[in-house]
């Protein structure tokens, strides 16, 4: 069936119109703070306007004969005799696949959030900040040269400052938006130098330029390795992989649709995005993709760990999340585009999920703490249901979606790099085990607080619900290697091969056993409690210690590197510098004046007859003057 | 040798010099004000001998040393009245103790 | 030959009599000399033939100013030592030589245009023509009138006692 394209200014529409809705809502924010209600309207419609323009984008993408589009844009930059910057839009099927997926999320977000932030006095402020992410993630999917990645990047990074610090009066919200920003920032540097080096030596930005010189060898190797791995560092920063882990779970003191929107689907995956966009640059130098591979391998069982001490139920959430985009760093390093993406895209919806029921579970009993829920699977039955139906899916069992794309990962993993593999599995094992553990004490057993937990109301749960679709389908995507074959041109095959076939494979099953045993030793702990936690916490106390403290990462940026390094050191330099180089020069201009003008003063001293002396010598001067010069 | 132009104009110039060397020396007010009346009468002298070497017929330097004394006149009698006040007001007439014209 | 005889001997009590002002200590010695450096000059006039201005000299210069001199030294008490250097005096003396130093070498080095003409004697009515004419100096003569009146009031009011 064909679909009459999408015309090219549709296309600019589907960023466009969020920041349109960003534009008009931000100025309501002053005069009219009681009527807050439009602002939840205008926002959704846009989200909604912009998702129905790109699934269109998307089938028109999948009949097009080479996959991709190329809009030019217009003229941004005209540095006279210099550089010419572009600010066009790339639309190929990665960026057509992304978009959808933002959109979708964002829209399930914003409905939720008219009733999550139904009595907040920041109401529109939040639908303002909300559409501007939207806006400026848009914006980054589609650009189509690094600088207006750029710069989107950062505006992204920006809305995430204001979102997460959205609650700005609470001290502990402010210093986390802080934190997020000033390491990301460590990232941006990183990209930042990236953009010049390729600058310096390709003398261009333009992505699919870029790609090419890349593919024909024009950019030296060694110049490809410092540029991807400049660029591999700003998406460390954006998705947290070690060491710049750190903001991800302070920034869970944002609202919870935040949390969900940007540090669960879409924000934090720009660095994949970014590390997917440029990816023959990173097959064009050598070592790049092993550095990528064994950062996220890295990553995705440091963060795992921390997971399974935590007690606030949105900390294991922004843990998981680190964890799993080691996951997906992993796979795009050893598996290609695909399936980095591939994951990226299930992660988003069942992650998603998971943060919106961790806020309709905090609606429920108002705190965010595993140890004062339980039993809840009988008061607040339709959120347990979507919990657990997210928790199956990340844990990876067949067949929902998150199997498929763990499959994906771990096959390409163990062609590569055993030991990566080994890292990997270890991470799914955790990964169940924690899952399970938040889902056996939040919902099994008795409830052990006080509050009277109830149901959240509809505008809650049908966001929640139709996110769960996708979350449990989401990997049937790739049942007949559609997805692959969008991404890779690969060949396709059989829809329900695909989907009961990867059974065939032995990999299937030692994945599945591994979650099983996971899954199994949550239940035994948590349910049946034929181990206590207490004891086993006993038995690990060191390891336990090591995961509760962070591994003492925290106090290590804090007290080491802000503390001493720059507190004390630097900027004390700059101090000294400051008072003693710099006053010292303002004010010994002013101590020359003053000491010029209190020697100068003396010649005024009020005796007519000093001043009577100095005009008969002036008359003198002048007389000899004029005398001798005839 | 005939006495001509020059010798009245060097004892012109000499009065003057002296005069205005005790004017910016002396502390009393009155001799300042007498050594600026040796100063005009130099200016006077010079005025009169110009007009009877230069022009004799025309008296020009004669009527200019008339205002000259008349103006010198209304000089001293002002200045010797502000002497007075001022030492009414102040015991004593050393200019070194009037200095206020410096700010 | 007497007019020159004249000249030297006035011309001398002239500097002497300003050197007596400008060095004594006595005030009413300076007065004295004042009153000499004045009569000389008044005889100087005279050897000028500027007959009229050598009286008016006299009974102006020191008939009426240096009167009010000695009046004012008399008013203001302090006679015996009071006609100190200041501080100023070297550099007084510097400018007062530098001065005539520069007035004397312009003097000498100037060609001046002197006529051999013989003055009018006597001078008076040609002084009196020449200021009281319709086309003379009426004017110049009313305004120093009105100087003068301006000056007696303003002495007046200035010395007056409160």
């Amino acid at each position: 069936m064909h679909i009459t394209s999408i015309p090219s200014e549709l296309i600019w529409a589907v960023w466009l119109l969020p920041l349109a809705a960003f534009a008009i809502i931000s100025p309501l924010i002053r005069p009219f703070p009681g009527k807050a209600e439009p602002a939840s309207y205008i926002s959704i419609a846009a989200v909604s306007l912009s998702l129905g323009l790109s699934l269109w984008l998307l089938a028109s993408v999948w009949q097009m004969p080479d996959h991709q589009l190329l809009l030019s844009g217009f003229n941004w930059l005209n540095i006279s005799g210099g550089p010419v910057f572009n600010f066009g839009l790339l639309i190929d099927p990665l960026s057509a696949i992304m978009l959808v997926v933002v959109n979708s999320v964002s829209l399930m977000v914003q409905i939720y959030s008219r009733a999550y932030m139904r009595s907040d006095p920041g109401y529109l402020r939040y639908f303002a900040f909300i559409s501007l992410f939207t806006a400026s993630m848009l914006g980054l999917i589609t650009a189509s040269n690094l600088l207006s990645t750029f710069v989107f990047w950062e505006l992204v990074g920006l809305s995430s400052y204001l979102l997460i610090g959205f609650w700005f009066h609470r001290p502990a919200a402010a210093a986390a938006a802080k934190k997020a920003f000033l390491v990301t920032r460590i990232g941006d540097v990183g990209f930042l130098a990236a953009i010049l080096l390729l600058y310096s030596h390709a003398g261009t930005l333009d992505i699919t330029t870029l790609h090419s010189l890349a593919v024909t060898g024009a950019i030296s190797a060694s110049v490809l390795l410092w540029a991807t791995l400049g660029l591999f560092l700003g998406a460390m920063g954006k998705s947290g992989q070690f060491p710049l882990h750190i903001w991800l779970p302070d920034a869970m003191e944002g609202p919870t649709p935040v949390s969900a929107l940007i540090h669960a689907a879409t924000m934090v995956a720009a660095g994949v995005f970014l590390v997917a966009r440029m990816y023959p640059l990173f097959e064009a130098a050598p070592h790049a993709l092993t550095i990528v591979a064994a950062i996220g391998a890295f990553t995705a069982v440091f963060a795992a760990t921390m997971g399974l001490v935590m007690n606030d139920i949105k900390r294991v959430l922004a843990y998981s999340t680190i964890s799993q985009l080691g996951l997906m760093m992993l796979g795009l390093a050893t598996g290609g585009v695909w399936v980095g993406i591939f994951y990226l895209v299930n992660h988003a919806f069942f992650k998603a999920l998971l943060f919106l029921g961790a806020g309709s579970v905090n609606h429920a009993t108002g705190t965010f703490d595993l140890r004062e829920m339980g039993g809840l699977r009988i008061k607040i039955p339709w959120t347990f249901a979507c919990f657990i139906l997210a928790a199956v899916s990340l844990a990876g069992i067949w067949p929902l979606a998150g199997f498929f794309s763990k499959e994906g990962v771990l096959s390409s993993a163990i062609d590569k790099q055993p030991v990566l593999f080994g890292l990997a599995i270890i991470t799914t094992f955790m990964t169940a085990f924690y899952m399970f553990r938040v889902v056996f004490l939040v919902f099994g057993g008795q409830y052990r607080g006080s509050h009277g937990p109830h149901e959240s109301s509809k505008t809650m749960l049908i966001p929640m619900v139709l996110l769960a679709i996708p979350a449990v389908a989401s990997g049937w995507l790739n049942a007949n290697g559609g997805f692959e074959r969008l991404l890779n041109g690969a060949a396709t095959h059989g829809f329900w091969l695909g989907v009961v076939g990867v059974l065939t494979h032995p990999m299937a099953w030692i994945s599945l056993l591994v979650v099983g045993s996971g899954i199994f030793m949550a239940y035994a702990m948590y349910i049946r409690v034929w181990i206590s936690p207490n004891r086993v916490k006993w038995i690990f106390r060191s390891l336990y210690a090591i995961f509760t403290r962070k591994y003492w990462m925290d106090d290590f940026y804090e007290k080491l590197i802000v503390g001493n390094l720059l507190y004390h050191g630097l900027f004390q330099a700059f101090q000294w510098l400051d008072k003693v180089v710099i006053d010292g020069a303002a004010n010994s201009v002013a101590f020359v004046t003053t000491g010029a003008s209190r020697m100068a003063r003396r010649i005024q001293t009020g005796q007519f007859q000093l001043y009577g002396i100095v005009a008969v010598l002036g008359i003198v001067l002048i007389a000899l003057i004029a005398l001798v010069r005839g | 040798m005939s006495i001509g132009l020059t010798h009245y104009l060097i004892v012109s110039a000499v009065l003057f010099s002296i005069g205005l060397y005790g004017a910016l020396s002396r502390k009393n007010a009155i001799v300042i004000l007498m050594c600026v009346e040796i100063m005009l009468n130099a200016a006077n002298l010079s005025l009169v001998a110009f007009s009877r070497f230069i022009t004799p017929d025309q008296l020009s330097g004669q009527t200019l040393a008339i205002f000259s004394i008349v103006v010198a006149a209304a000089e001293v009698s002002v200045g010797l009245a502000i002497i007075i006040a001022l030492y009414r007001q102040r015991k004593n007439i050393d200019v070194s103790n009037i200095n206020l014209l410096k700010w | 030959m007497g007019i020159n005889i004249a000249f030297w001997v006035l011309a001398i009590l002239a500097v002497s009599g300003a050197l007596i002002v400008v060095s004594m200590h006595n005030l009413l010695r300076t007065a004295l000399g004042l009153i000499l450096c004045f009569l000389s000059i008044a005889g100087l006039f005279i050897t000028l033939s500027a007959d009229f201005l050598g009286i008016v000299q006299v009974l102006v210069y020191v008939g009426a100013i240096a009167v009010l001199i000695i009046i004012a030294i008399m008013l203001t008490r302090e006679v015996e030592c009071s006609n100190m250097p200041s501080r100023f005096k070297l550099l007084a003396l510097l400018s007062g030589i530098l001065f005539l130093g520069v007035a004397i070498w312009v003097m000498l080095n100037t060609d001046w245009p002197v006529s051999s003409t013989t003055p009018a004697v006597p001078t008076t009515a040609t002084l009196g023509n020449l200021l009281f004419n319709q086309s003379g100096l009426v004017l110049a003569v009313e305004i120093a009138a009105m100087l003068i009146l301006a000056a007696i009031i303003g002495a007046i009011s200035v010395a007056r006692e409160k």
